[in-house]
């Protein structure tokens, strides 16, 4: 009797872990190198029912079947190119971490690029035109450059009057 | 005209903030399917109901269908199948089913207990049409015209929301074609266009 609550223990036990275990499927590759191509592979493909993780990472049944055809194909000697091919076709797009340069998306690509030369040559701009009016602020009519002693010498700490300044 | 340069930034926040505002009340899940415009993808099959009888793509094709990926293991095909039953009963439109990675004897007993509202039923243990459906999970429901080309999915329950706003303009449609393509050729008229 107490064998039998030992064995069903230890079967119980062995259950609660099988049922915990993440997402690790045991298919043996043809070779290491396939391995690494696979996973890398699948780490770039995102899983199309939950979204937001990638093939990997995600344990809904398309994943798992998803990530098992990718498995396969790597060993069948597919090429990258292919792999993403198969799923594009019926995934769509989507399913690419990574999207693919194309018309549709030239902006997401080239975007960042244009705002960030838009944005040197707007300080580019910036900083020419300070320089220019730094050289041009020394020229103080004698006016002004009275105006601005009496200032300094009377050292008001709330100046309102900053026609010189610039 | 200074000034108004000075403005573009304001001008450029707000188009992206606009942009963005619209981007939150999009549907994540409503995917479009790279499928359609598309032949059903080739396959063959066991018939649900009887093992050994194969299907091919070929018994989808003749008149415009929708195409409903199915599963005893799914909620929301349970919700769905209600309505799924009236539509057959209105024979607007012929419903093949793809029974998606399923027990077949537990598909079965449902469709007996519940009505089957399928013209054929397709056994998908493996999900491997499924797969090349692009399914990412069930119901989903695709309108195939009557050469056996996707022209439309829907990934989610049909109610009767979708059904007269978006499914039945397109059935329609499509059976318009059909008959078009029917009559052209002088060939008998499918019974689809004839409802």
């Amino acid at each position: 009797m107490r064998i039998v609550t030992l064995l069903l223990t230890a079967a119980l036990m062995l259950l609660s872990t099988m049922a915990l275990a993440t997402p690790v499927d045991t298919y043996e590759f043809k070779s290491p190198e396939n391995q690494k191509r696979a996973l890398s592979l699948a780490h770039e493909l995102r899983c199309p029912q939950c979204q937001n993780q990638n093939l990997i990472d995600s344990n809904s049944p398309v994943a798992r079947d998803l990530r098992l055809e990718v498995y396969k194909m790597v060993d069948e000697g597919k090429s990258d190119s292919e792999i993403v091919e198969f799923m594009t076709t019926r995934y769509g797009d989507f399913v690419l971490y990574k999207p693919r340069m194309e018309g549709r998306t030239y902006i997401l690509w080239l975007g960042p690029v244009i705002l960030l030369l838009i944005g040197i040559s707007a300080g580019m701009l910036f900083i020419r035109k300070q320089r220019s009016q730094g050289a041009a602020a020394v020229d103080l009519t004698p006016e002004q450059q009275a105006e601005l002693d009496a200032l300094l010498k009377g050292s008001k700490p709330d100046v309102k009057h900053d026609k010189g300044q610039n | 005209m200074k000034k108004l340069v000075l403005f573009i930034p304001l001008a450029l926040f707000l188009g992206m903030g606009v942009f963005l505002y619209k981007g939150l009340f999009l549907n994540p899940q409503k995917l479009e399917s790279a499928l359609e415009g598309k032949p059903v993808p080739a396959f063959q099959l066991e018939k649900l109901e009887t093992p050994g009888e194969m299907l091919t793509q070929e018994n989808l094709k003749g008149q415009v269908a929708l195409l409903n990926v199915w599963a005893t293991w799914c909620p929301s095909c349970k919700y769905e199948h209600p309505f799924l039953m009236m539509l057959a009963r209105q024979k607007l439109v012929p419903i093949y089913g793809i029974n998606y990675r399923d027990e077949r004897a537990e598909a079965i007993r449902e469709l007996r207990h519940e009505g089957d509202p399928y013209a054929l039923n397709i056994f998908d243990k493996d999900g491997r049409l499924g797969l090349d459906l692009g399914v990412y999970g069930a119901p989903e429901t695709f309108l195939i015209d009557h050469k056996g080309i996707i022209r439309f999915r829907y990934a989610g329950p049909i109610d009767q929301q979708v059904w007269t706003e978006t499914l039945y303009p397109m059935v329609k449609q499509l059976q318009q074609e059909a008959s078009g393509d029917a009559t052209a050729q002088g060939t008998v008229q499918t019974s689809g266009a004839a409802s």
